[in-house]
C-alpha cells in the first residue's frame, strides 16, 4: 500500500482517472433511472403545482387564477375532514402495526414450534392487495352479512358491532383492516433484526438476571432502530397514498366520514373533471408529506455528514 | 404521487401509441364505450351487427367503468389518436371537448335524419352546443323510478305509492311485516339520484329546473326546497343499517327477494328483475312518485374530428344507422332504456318502458338529469353534501341547505 500523503501528483491524477473510468458504466446504467426521476417525477410534480394555480377543469389550461383553487379547497368540507381522517388513521395505523408486528416477532423469536407455519400465516395478508383486503373486511364487518349477523344468529341477539356504518367509528375499521394487512410485514422485518442480535448479549443479560421484557424494551429495541425506521417509512408511505382500501371498503362513507385526501384527488382529476382543484389538493398533500419527511432526512443524512467533518 | 404518475403515464402512452391509421377494405370504426355487463353488451351488439351488415367493420373497444372509459377516450383524443366514436353520458361532460374544437360537427347528419323533429326538447338541447349538433343521443334512461315488490305490497295491504308522502306512510306498515321499507345503496351518486327524485316529485318541475339552473341560489332559499330536504331526511327511517356502501344491484336484489319493499333507481335496474325472470307489472311494479315528471339521463356518442376521409365516412354512416328507428327500438329493448325518438314504436316494450315513452310525448313532464344541467364538478360537490346529509341524522335541514348553496356557488 502506498501512503496517501506520499503519493506524487501524476499518480493521484491517474488514480482519479481510473476511478472515474471504473464508475462510468455505473453512471451510464443509472442514466435512464435518473432521467425518469427528473422528467417523470420532478417534471410531473412541477406540472401539478403549476396546474394548481390554473382554472383547469377537464383539460389542463395554463392561465393563472392565483390561490382560488386553494381557497375553494380549504372551504370544502370533504377535504378538511379528509385531512383529519388521514391524521387519525396514520397515527393509529403506524403505532398499531409497529406494536403488533413487534409482539408477533417477539412471539416467533421464542423458538416456538411450527415457526414456519406461524410466520407464513402472519405474513400472508401482506400478499393481498388493499382492494382484496378492503372487500374481505367490508363483508366481514357489514352488520347485515358478517360478524354481527353471525353472532346474533348464534343466539346473542343484542350483540352489536356496526362500526363500519357508524360515522364516528368507521375510520377505526380502516385502521383495523390496514393493521391486519401490514402487521405481518413489520413482523418479518423486525424478526430479521431479532435474529441478528448477538447470542452473547442474551447470555450476558441472563447472568445479570434482567427480566426478559426489560431486555426487549431497553436493549433489543434500541438495536432494532434501523429496522424500525425502515418499517415506519414503509408504513408512512402507505398512509399518504391510502386510496384503494377506502374505495373497496367504505367508498368514503357513511357520508364523508371515511374520505381521505388521495380519494379526493382522484375523484377530482377523473370523475369530476376538476383538474385544478385536484392539483391543489395534491400539492397540499405533497407539502404535508415533505414537511414530515424533512426533519427525518435532515437527521438521517445531513446532520451525520456534518458531524463527520 | 401515484395519482400523477398514472395520469401522466396514461397521457404519454396515448401520445406514443398514436400513429396514422391506414384504411383498406371495409370502413373501420373503432368505438370506445363502457357497456360491459351482460344486458349492455347484448345491446351494443345491435349497433355493431347493424354496422357490419351495412358493409362496415365495427372494432369494439369496451372499457369497463364509465369513468375509466371516458378518461381513456379523452386521453386519446387529446393525444391525437382519436377513436372513430366514443360514448358519453348525455350532458355537460363533453363541453370542454367542444370548446377546444376536438369534436366533429354533426349538422349535416342531423338535418338528413331530421333529428330536430323527433328528439324531445331536453335531449335536443343536450346534443347541441351553440346551435350546432355535436352528440348523437341513443337512449333515455328514467332515473327517478320507484320499483316495488308487488307481493310484499299486497301482503301488507298496500296500494302503489303515488307520492312521497305515500312512500313515507307505507314505511311503518312494511316494517310491521318485517320488511325493510326502502332498499337503498348508500353510495353518494345513489344518494343524489334519490334526492333528485324527491326534488322532482315533491318540489315540482319548476323548482327542480331552477335549483339546477341559473337562478339556483334563489331556488335553494325557497321554503319548498326546505320541505324537500325534510322529506328526504324522513327517508332515513325507511332504510336499513347495512345501507352505507351497498351496490345498487344488491339493493335491487333485496326487492326481488322480498327482503325489502321498494327501491328508487334508474331503469337499468330492470335488467336485474329480468335476470331473475320477473315481468314488469306482474312480480314488480314501477311508478314515478309525485307530479314533477320524468328525470331523464342517457347516453350519447360523439365523433372526434378525424383527418382521414375514411374515418369521416365511417362516422357519417354510423350516425345515420344508429338513429334509424328500427335499430333504436332493437337497441333500447336490450338496454332497458327508452328510444330517443318520440316516433319510435313502443308496442313491443314492457309496461314500464311504455310509461316512460308516454311521458316523453309530454314536454312538460320531462326533466333532464343533473348531468345535462350542471358540470361534473358541481355534480360531485353536491354528491358530497347530499351523502353527508343523508348519513348524518343530526344534521338539520337548514345546515344542509346552507352547504348546498355553498357547494353550488363554489363550483360554478
Amino acid at each position: 500500500m502506498v501512503d496517501v500523503a506520499a503519493t506524487s501528483a501524476p499518480q493521484a491524477w491517474l488514480r482519479a482517472r481510473s476511478r472515474l473510468l471504473s464508475q462510468l458504466p455505473a453512471a451510464i446504467a443509472l442514466l435512464p433511472a435518473a432521467a425518469a426521476v427528473v422528467f417523470v417525477y420532478i417534471g410531473a410534480l412541477a406540472w401539478t403545482v403549476r396546474l394548481s394555480f390554473s382554472s383547469s377543469k377537464m383539460l389542463p389550461v395554463f392561465d393563472f387564477v392565483g390561490l382560488n383553487q386553494y381557497q375553494r379547497l380549504f372551504g370544502t368540507e370533504r377535504f378538511v375532514v379528509s385531512t383529519w381522517h388521514i391524521l387519525v388513521f396514520g397515527i393509529l395505523y403506524i403505532a398499531g402495526s409497529l406494536i403488533i408486528g413487534f409482539l408477533l416477532a417477539v412471539f416467533i423469536d421464542q423458538r416456538v414450534r411450527l415457526e414456519g407455519v406461524f410466520r407464513t400465516i402472519f405474513l400472508y395478508p401482506y400478499a393481498m392487495s388493499f382492494i382484496v383486503t378492503g372487500l374481505v373486511w367490508q363483508w366481514f364487518l357489514n352488520p347485515e352479512l358478517g360478524l354481527q349477523k353471525t353472532v346474533r344468529d348464534l343466539g346473542f341477539p343484542s350483540f352489536s358491532f356496526d362500526w363500519i356504518v357508524d360515522q364516528d367509528k368507521v375510520v377505526f375499521t380502516l385502521v383495523i383492516a390496514a393493521i391486519w394487512q401490514s402487521a405481518g410485514l413489520v413482523m418479518a422485518i423486525l424478526l430479521a433484526g431479532l435474529r441478528g442480535v448477538d447470542a452473547e448479549l442474551w447470555k450476558a443479560t441472563r447472568i445479570d438476571a434482567i427480566p426478559t421484557w426489560r431486555v426487549y424494551v431497553s436493549i433489543i429495541l434500541p438495536i432494532l432502530t434501523p429496522m424500525l425506521a425502515t418499517v415506519s417509512i414503509l408504513l408512512a408511505v402507505a398512509v399518504a397514498k391510502l386510496y384503494d382500501l377506502v374505495v373497496a371498503m367504505t367508498k368514503g362513507g357513511p357520508g364523508l366520514s371515511s374520505e381521505v385526501p388521495a380519494k379526493f384527488i382522484m375523484d377530482n382529476f377523473f370523475e369530476r373533471s376538476n383538474v385544478g382543484l385536484g392539483a391543489a389538493a395534491a400539492t397540499i398533500l405533497l407539502i404535508s408529506v415533505a414537511s414530515i419527511l424533512a426533519p427525518w432526512i435532515y437527521a438521517e443524512h445531513i446532520r451525520p455528514q456534518r458531524v463527520r467533518k | 404521487m401515484r395519482v400523477w404518475t398514472q395520469f401522466v403515464g396514461a397521457t404519454l402512452a396515448a401520445t406514443l401509441l398514436s400513429g396514422p391509421a391506414l384504411a383498406d377494405g371495409p370502413l373501420k370504426a373503432e368505438v370506445i364505450h363502457w357497456w360491459t355487463s351482460g344486458g349492455e353488451s347484448a345491446a351494443v351488439k345491435v349497433f355493431a351487427d347493424a354496422y357490419d351488415k351495412a358493409g362496415g367493420q365495427w372494432i369494439d373497444s369496451a372499457i369497463a367503468g364509465g369513468e375509466q372509459a371516458r378518461t381513456a377516450g379523452i386521453n386519446r383524443i387529446v393525444g391525437g389518436n382519436p377513436p372513430t366514436m366514443m360514448q358519453f353520458n348525455t350532458g355537460k361532460q363533453l363541453d370542454e371537448l367542444v370548446k377546444n374544437d376536438l369534436l366533429a360537427n354533426l349538422d349535416a347528419e342531423a338535418a338528413a335524419g331530421k333529428w330536430k323533429d323527433v328528439l324531445p326538447p331536453a335531449i335536443l338541447a343536450a346534443s347541441m352546443r351553440d346551435g350546432h349538433f355535436y352528440a348523437l343521443p341513443v337512449n333515455i334512461h328514467g332515473q327517478n323510478w320507484l320499483w316495488y315488490n308487488k307481493k310484499v305490497f299486497a301482503d301488507a295491504g298496500l296500494d302503489e305509492p303515488k307520492t312521497w308522502s305515500d312512500v313515507i306512510a307505507d314505511g311503518p306498515k312494511l316494517k310491521a311485516k318485517g320488511v325493510i321499507p326502502l332498499a337503498h345503496g348508500g353510495q353518494s351518486w345513489q344518494d343524489h339520484i334519490l334526492f333528485d327524485a324527491v326534488l322532482a316529485g315533491e318540489g315540482g318541475a319548476d323548482l327542480y329546473l331552477k335549483v339546477y339552473g341559473k337562478d339556483a341560489q334563489a331556488a335553494i332559499a325557497d321554503p319548498k326546497f326546505k320541505h324537500v330536504s325534510e322529506v328526504y331526511a324522513q327517508l332515513r327511517d325507511l332504510m336499513d343499517p347495512g345501507m352505507p356502501g351497498r351496490n345498487w344491484n344488491d339493493a335491487t336484489a333485496m326487492v326481488i327477494t322480498g327482503k325489502a319493499g321498494m327501491q328508487v333507481m334508474g331503469d337499468w335496474a330492470k335488467g336485474e328483475f329480468l335476470a331473475a325472470n320477473e315481468t314488469a307489472g306482474k312480480e314488480y311494479g314501477c311508478v314515478v312518485p309525485g307530479e314533477g315528471g320524468y328525470v331523464m339521463g342517457g347516453d350519447v356518442f360523439v365523433f372526434p374530428k378525424l383527418k382521414d376521409a375514411d374515418g369521416t365516412a365511417a362516422q357519417a354512416k354510423l350516425a345515420k344507422l344508429m338513429f334509424d328507428p328500427a335499430v333504436q327500438v332493437a337497441f333500447n329493448m336490450k338496454k332497458g332504456s327508452v328510444p330517443v325518438r318520440t316516433d319510435a314504436d313502443s308496442a313491443g316494450m314492457d309496461i314500464c318502458a311504455q310509461k316512460g315513452m308516454a311521458s316523453l310525448k309530454d314536454p312538460a313532464k320531462q326533466l333532464p338529469s343533473t348531468s345535462y344541467l350542471i358540470s361534473p364538478d358541481e355534480n360531485g360537490a353536491l354528491n358530497d353534501v347530499i351523502t353527508q346529509y343523508l348519513n348524518t341524522p343530526a344534521e338539520k335541514a337548514d345546515d344542509f341547505i346552507a352547504k348546498f348553496a355553498a357547494a353550488v356557488k363554489s363550483a360554478s
